[in-house]
């Protein structure tokens, strides 16, 4: 199908209704956090601006143009994706290798599992991860234990599954989830969340190529709001490596996606209000998840704010501050805090009071120094 | 209506399951074909195997799916208004037309004020109802108002006809203090205890396998009500959609699985959806009595369902309505459908096979309806929803401490804690939230 520009204007258009800015007689609402873009790494070559549906887009070009076996698939991906990361890719490649599946999330799931098993790179797109959950069942009883149960005969390895994540404003219920933690608790799978574009890519092309099957969830509010210089180019970031964004000293602050921004303006505010200098970590892989990065930093400061959207009782913060007081028990200074969603569903109208904002967070920081 | 009801078993069963005799011998039950041949069936070498109900052959052939003709369209109204066939004619009361004539352009007024409020930045989200309008309210007409309905989301119309009054639509698009989801769902996702209208959920096809538990349950309640199941083509590709239709057809259940095919699921045209004859032609395969209606035209809609209906409480099974319709909107306000499909397409449906024009013609050709009627009743029904909206905008939203009630019958201790803890927060730094568009904190 041709994309005229005029459609892509449309798909702006389209994208810019998701993220609008709430006017008259409701609030003013903009996104919740402010952006600073990560600077790309010389060696990675040449690069070019692009938001973070772009850099998908660019990650699963790269990866079409020089994998014979990769295809796409999901709803409503061969006309570019409700979300736009696909677009143009079934021109460029056909309807063979990019191509709409029937609504049913645990067939798509499936049916990447058996590309994979019989050789071809698989990536997968689930439209939203609230509904991943139909694949569930594929996911944690198939894909994650297909290599173990076969006693490594088969794998399915060469499948990858992408799905925006968490809140995007309004989306309530079913259009907001952070479901991390669930796959989580499925050893055999890995999980990885990217903060930006450069990130997106880099770590979107390690999953597609690494030989285990990976969930890659997209914040979807950095679709059209995280804009950088990502390299054109092919290359790949490291899974299971944190990155340690801002050095500091009296406390770790650790978030995955869009709550790393977040906390990044907590840090400034806590030198800025408290004279509190922050070491600023991104998790971007959540399973099998960079112990030796988190440990070292909670070592240093003995003092951590772990903070995500997703409800706090058995969120993945409180694997990590598990872990975290039995590796670092002498040297922390304060009971480890959690500023997380309530143990509610995702609310509509009264969003701005569940999230995890930069406020609640600010407040935890002054707990942990003043403890 | 009779006939129909009649056509609708032929479709599903092959006419044998009502008129046959089962009988027990050595432990398997052997079937026969009709009464008629019943002497001569007993004799013949045929397929002992659990359940089977055929012959022999004795050339290898494949069923051909390509070489059947489709499932035909059930219709009563041509485009210019006319009933086709008397016989068909469901002889309602002009009252009750006019109710439908109402209701459905009342929906299509409501959708485009609402559509342009979300446009406006005014309300988060909204989905239109363009187009499918028929098949609403001819299906709500055809129901007891006890009649339990699990929808989809695009049935607005169904809603409408039960009496959720424009006030309700618009509080529940707002998720101000008055909404009856208090505020917690997106935009569209409307409900009503009173009306037997169960709440509608976003993830796709959940309510089906509920909407066949629910049916049973009303069987065994003996309270002559059924239960209806609306579900979009591409909802219908579910896994959900499966275990809903096979259990319902298992256990005897009766339910209305109503689809409302409408050429998309979001972009994705139903040749990417399905290759059968549509969602019709499984019913055959869950041995569900089917029948396929030209959605466009309400008379055939609601004669459908009422025979449907019939069927479900005399026969205590499920069946299965495809109503052919077409979704004129974009799917969504998130959506624009330019992308992929044309302008000539979509004007087509919008002029040439409307639903609301084709009642209007009925109406016209009974001279219950005059370009004054109309003109009268669009500046009327438009203030009616103008009205409603504007009290809607105007109504604070709910206590932001509501969103911690009915995640269970009684708030636990823990969560109790987060709701001081969030009331405290919030009050402490009341000028980073937006306190005072909202109830006050209890
Ligand atoms: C489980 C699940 N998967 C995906 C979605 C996203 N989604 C919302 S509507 C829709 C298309 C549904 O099409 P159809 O059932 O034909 O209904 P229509 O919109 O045409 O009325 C999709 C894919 C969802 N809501 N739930
Ligand atoms: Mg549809």
């Amino acid at each position: 199908m041709a994309l005229p520009s005029k459609t892509l204007s449309a798909a702006c258009r389209q994208f810019s209704l998701l993220c609008r800015r709430f006017v008259g007689t409701t609030a003013v609402r903009s996104v919740h956090f402010s952006y600073v873009p990560d600077t790309p790494d010389p060696k990675h070559g040449s690069t070019t601006r692009m938001n973070l549906f772009q850099s998908i887009t660019s990650a699963l070009d790269v990866c079409l143009g020089k994998d014979p076996t990769a295809v796409i698939f999901g709803e409503d991906v061969a006309f570019g994706g409700v979300f736009r990361c696909t677009v143009g890719l079934r021109d460029k490649y056909g309807e063979a290798r990019v191509f709409n599946s029937p609504l049913s999330e645990q067939g798509i799931v499936a049916f990447g599992i058996g590309m994979a098993i019989a050789g071809s790179t698989a990536i997968a797109e689930i439209q939203f991860a609230d509904y991943i959950f139909p694949a569930f069942d594929q996911l944690r009883n198939e894909a994650a234990m297909f290599r173990y149960r076969t006693g490594n005969q088969f794998d399915c390895g060469r499948l990858t599954v992408r799905a925006p994540c968490m809140a995007v404003g309004h989306g309530a219920l079913y259009h907001s989830q952070s479901v991390e933690a669930f796959f989580g608790h499925c050893p055999g799978l890995k999980v990885v969340i990217p903060r930006g574009p450069i990130q997106a890519k880099g770590l979107l092309l390690s999953c597609i190529r690494d030989e285990n099957p990976c969930i890659f969830f997209e914040p979807k509010i950095l679709y059209r709001a995280a804009i950088e210089e990502v390299p054109t180019g092919d290359y790949e970031l490291p899974l299971s490596k944190a990155s340690v964004l801002l050095e500091g000293s009296d406390v770790t602050l650790i978030g995955w996606g869009t709550q790393v921004h977040v906390l990044r303006e907590v840090a400034a505010m806590a030198q800025d209000k408290l004279n509190v200098s922050c070491e600023l970590i991104d998790l971007c892989t959540i399973l099998p998840w960079d112990k030796d990065t988190v440990l070292a930093s909670a070592a240093k400061t003995g003092r951590v704010l772990i903070s995500h959207e997703a409800p706090v009782t058995m969120g993945f913060g409180a694997e990590l501050a598990a872990t975290i007081q039995s590796e670092c028990f002498l040297n922390l200074e304060a009971p480890i805090e959690r500023v997380c969603g309530y143990d509610t569903p995702f609310p509509h109208v009264f969003e701005p009071f569940y999230m995890p904002d930069k406020w609640r967070c600010l407040e935890a920081v002054k707990r942990l120094v003043n403890f | 209506m009779y006939c129909l009801a009649r056509a609708l078993n032929l479709i599903a069963t092959n006419g044998t399951r009502f008129n046959v005799q089962k009988v027990a011998a050595c432990g398997i039950h052997h079937t026969f074909a009709q009464q008629g041949s019943q002497s001569t069936a007993r004799y013949e070498d045929k397929p002992e195997f659990p359940g089977s109900r055929s012959r022999y052959v004795h050339k290898l052939e494949f069923l051909d799916p390509d070489s059947q003709e489709g499932i035909p369209v059930y219709r009563v109204l041509n485009r210019e208004g006319t009933i086709i066939d008397e016989s068909q004619d469901p002889k309602l009361s002009r009252a009750i037309v006019e109710k439908m004539y109402h209701d459905m352009t009342l929906l299509n007024t409501m959708d485009r004020v609402l559509y342009e409020s979300q446009r406006q930045g005014r309300i988060s989200f909204y989905m239109t109802n363009y187009g499918e309008e028929g098949t609403h309210v001819g299906s709500a007409a055809a129901l007891d108002s006890k009649d339990l309905i699990f929808g989809q989301y695009r049935e607005a119309g169904v809603l409408m006809w039960r009496g959720y009054t424009l006030d309700q639509f618009m509080n529940q698009c707002y998720g101000n203090q008055n909404d009856l989801g208090k505020g917690r769902q997106m935009p569209v996702h409307y409900g009503s205890r009173d009306l037997n209208f169960v709440t509608i959920s976003s993830p796709l096809a959940t309510q089906m396998p509920q909407a066949s538990g629910a049916a049973y349950a009303l069987k065994l309640q003996q309270k002559g009500l059924v239960a209806i199941c609306f579900f979009g083509e591409g909802a219908a590709s579910e896994g959900d959609a499966h275990a809903a239709l096979n259990f319902a057809a298992v256990l005897d259940c009766p339910i209305i699985f109503f689809c409302r095919n409408n050429g998309y699921a979001i972009s994705t045209p139903t040749k990417d959806q399905y290759r059968g004859d549509g969602i019709a032609a499984r019913g055959r395969g869950y041995g569900i009595p089917t029948v396929r209606v030209d959605g466009n035209d309400v008379f055939a809609v609601y004669n459908a369902t009422k025979a449907a209906r019939d069927i479900c409480l005399t026969q205590n099974r499920p069946v299965l309505i495809e109503a052919m319709t077409y979704r004129i909107g974009h799917h969504s306000t998130s959506d624009d459908s330019s992308a992929y499909r044309s302008v000539d397409e979509v004007s087509y449906w919008d002029q040439q096979d409307n639903p609301i024009t084709r009642l209007r013609h009925f109406m016209v050709l009974q001279k219950w309806w005059n370009d004054d009627a109309e003109q009268n009743w669009k500046m009327e029904s438009r203030k009616m929803v103008m009205k409603a909206f504007a009290e809607a905008e105007g109504r604070k939203k709910p206590s932001p401490d509501s969103m911690f009630h009915d995640v269970y019958t009684d708030m636990h201790p823990s969560l109790k804690e987060q709701m001081q803890a969030m009331k405290k927060h919030v009050t402490e730094h009341k000028e980073h939230y937006p306190l005072e568009q909202y109830d006050k904190m209890t």
